[in-house]
Order: structure tokens, then C-alpha cells, then sequence
């Protein structure tokens, strides 16, 4: 089993890495980009036994306590069978 | 009085901060691993600054998780000091000792020169032999620097007058151009609401001796000496 955690900056944040991203895409001829923001991504192998649930239950507090600063960022958890 | 200076894999400013213990303030001061849990012989304890655990994940996100960091939230539970220094602060922030974050400097660099910060209090253990309003100028080494809290927060730490220095222009005008990180508020160090946990984005302890270009981070040291001295 596999869980894969995203986390983003809250809206609001200021990202500059995603600023100066958005400026690089836009000098190789991208237009129309209204915004970028980086964030990061984690993907966490899960021994097979586990439930779903408590699978996505131990993930969520993983994101919240360690993988994010709630002050800054949201995360988003998917589990994958 | 005994000092403390918390050592973890990647600090780089722990030497300096003994230094300063040892030679300018002249007090005793020992390395502490940050393995180590017992903080029972201790007055006052510096967090340095440098790259813990190479400032993976989010700069002090790692050391939080270090042995020593659940003995030092009893310290300072009891009423103890705890200086935080750059990353230190970020360690701070991380293990909820103080609110907030710090991000991502506004510009993106790592900024590394003398800046100058006013004084905003001089009722904290570490500003007590300041004049509110004083200019210090001191250096900031940091890619994480830049201030973040919400609007609440904001509002408490300034109501409960717990913002301690702020990034100035020379004349000690808060100024925008005088930010160098985009910092909130032009925020440069907070205190808890105890008093008792400050952290500071500056180094005091690499300006406490003329030859490096000032000495104006003496009096934050000897500001917590005096205090120290007066509860002995």
C-alpha cells in the first residue's frame, strides 16, 4: 500500500520559488500562466496489512504533525491499494 | 549563572554563542548534544543558528523532533530563558514555543549583511538594559527569514507588546526598504508570552566585539546577565 501526501502553501502565503518559476516558464515563450505554487509531495510505502482507514489515519497525523506546517501549508492524503 | 548552548547535527553559530558566554559575558557555558535530556543545571540555554538536520523538510522542522527539544519546553515551562538565534528561532517557531513561521526570504536569497533593528521593548529578560527605540546594528545570515502569522496573531503579539526588535533604516524609521526579508510587520524577534523565550532572526553573538564590525549585540547578552544576576 502506498499513501501519497501533497502539501501546498495556504492561499495567501507568499511563494517566491513559485514567482520566480512562473518567470522562467514565461521567458521560454509560456503565456497565459496566471500563477504558480510549489509545494512538495511525499510518497510513504505502508506494509500491506494495514486497513485503508487506519492506513489514512496514521497518514493524515504523519501530514499534520511532521510532513506540514499548519501556520503555512495545507496537505492532501491519498492511499493507494 | 549557567549557560547552555544546544548543539545539533548542522549547527554552525554554537561556537560563537559559547564564545561570547565564555569570554564576553564570562560565565560558565557548556556544549549540550542535542541528544541529551537533562537540563536540571541550567539558567539560560541559546538555540543557535546554522542548518540542523541541513534544514530538510522546512528550516528547524527536524530538530523539533530532537531528544533534547521536549526538555527544553519543560525549561522553559518553568520559567527559565531560552535564546533562539536564526535557526534557532526557527526551531522555535517549529516546536510551538513561539507563533508563527518563517519563510522563504520575499527575494529569495540567502541575504547575508549588517542590517539595523529598533528595539521595541525594553521589558523582556533579553532587552531590559535597552531604551525602548534603541538602533542596533547587526548581522543576518538567512534564506528563512521572512515572518509569517496570521492576523490574530499579529494582533495579540503586538497587544501584549511581545514583537522585540524590528528591521529599521539607520535612523531607526520602520521602513519597508529597511526589510530585508519581507517579514511581517517588519518583524525581526518575538518573545513569548511568559517573556522568558525570545527569537531572533539577527546574530547578536557575531556583533558583541568591535573587530567584527559591531558590538552592538552585547547588550542583548548583557541584558539576560543582569537578569540572571538579579533572580540568583
Amino acid at each position: 500500500m502506498k499513501a501519497k501526501v501533497y502539501v501546498s502553501l495556504k492561499p495567501g502565503i507568499l511563494d517566491p520559488q513559485g514567482k520566480a518559476i512562473q518567470h522562467s516558464v514565461e521567458l521560454l515563450g509560456f503565456d497565459g500562466i496566471a500563477d504558480v505554487r510549489q509545494g512538495k509531495y511525499f510518497e510513504i510505502s505502508l506494509a500491506d496489512n494495514a486497513g485503508q482507514e487506519e492506513a489514512r489515519e496514521s497518514v493524515s497525523r504523519m501530514a499534520r504533525e511532521v510532513l506540514s506546517n499548519p501556520i503555512i501549508e495545507d496537505y492532501r492524503v491519498e492511499i493507494e491499494a | 549563572m549557567k549557560f547552555g548552548v544546544i548543539v545539533f547535527p548542522g549547527s554552525n553559530c554554537d561556537h560563537d554563542a559559547y564564545h561570547v558566554i565564555s569570554k564576553q559575558v564570562g560565565q560558565p557555558v557548556d556544549f549540550i548534544w542535542h541528544r541529551e535530556t537533562n537540563l536540571n543545571s541550567y539558567d539560560a540555554l541559546i538555540i543557535p543558528g546554522g542548518f540542523s538536520y541541513g534544514d530538510y523538510l522546512r528550516a528547524g522542522a527536524l530538530a523539533r523532533f530532537s531528544p533534547v527539544m521536549e526538555s527544553v519546553k519543560k525549561f522553559a515551562a518553568t520559567g527559565r530563558f531560552v535564546l533562539g538565534i536564526c535557526n534557532g528561532f526557527q526551531i522555535l517557531c517549529e516546536a510551538g514555543l513561539l507563533p508563527g513561521a518563517l519563510i522563504r526570504n520575499r527575494d529569495l536569497h540567502f541575504i547575508c549583511e549588517h542590517i539595523f533593528v529598533r528595539v521595541e521593548t525594553s521589558d523582556t529578560p533579553f532587552t531590559n538594559e535597552m531604551e525602548r527605540g534603541a538602533v542596533l546594528r547587526l548581522p543576518i545570515a538567512h534564506a528563512e527569514g521572512n515572518y509569517v502569522c496570521d492576523d490574530a496573531t499579529l494582533e495579540t503579539l503586538q497587544r501584549e507588546d511581545r514583537i522585540v526588535v524590528r528591521y529599521c533604516d539607520r535612523d531607526g524609521e520602520i521602513t519597508s526598504a529597511a526589510n530585508p526579508n519581507g517579514a511581517r510587520d517588519n518583524i525581526a524577534g518575538i518573545c513569548s508570552r511568559e517573556r522568558n523565550v525570545l527569537g531572533l532572526m539577527p546574530h547578536p553573538e557575531r556583533a558583541c566585539e568591535d573587530l567584527l564590525g559591531s558590538s552592538d549585540g552585547r547588550d542583548i547578552f548583557r541584558s539576560l546577565a543582569a537578569t540572571l544576576a538579579a533572580v540568583a
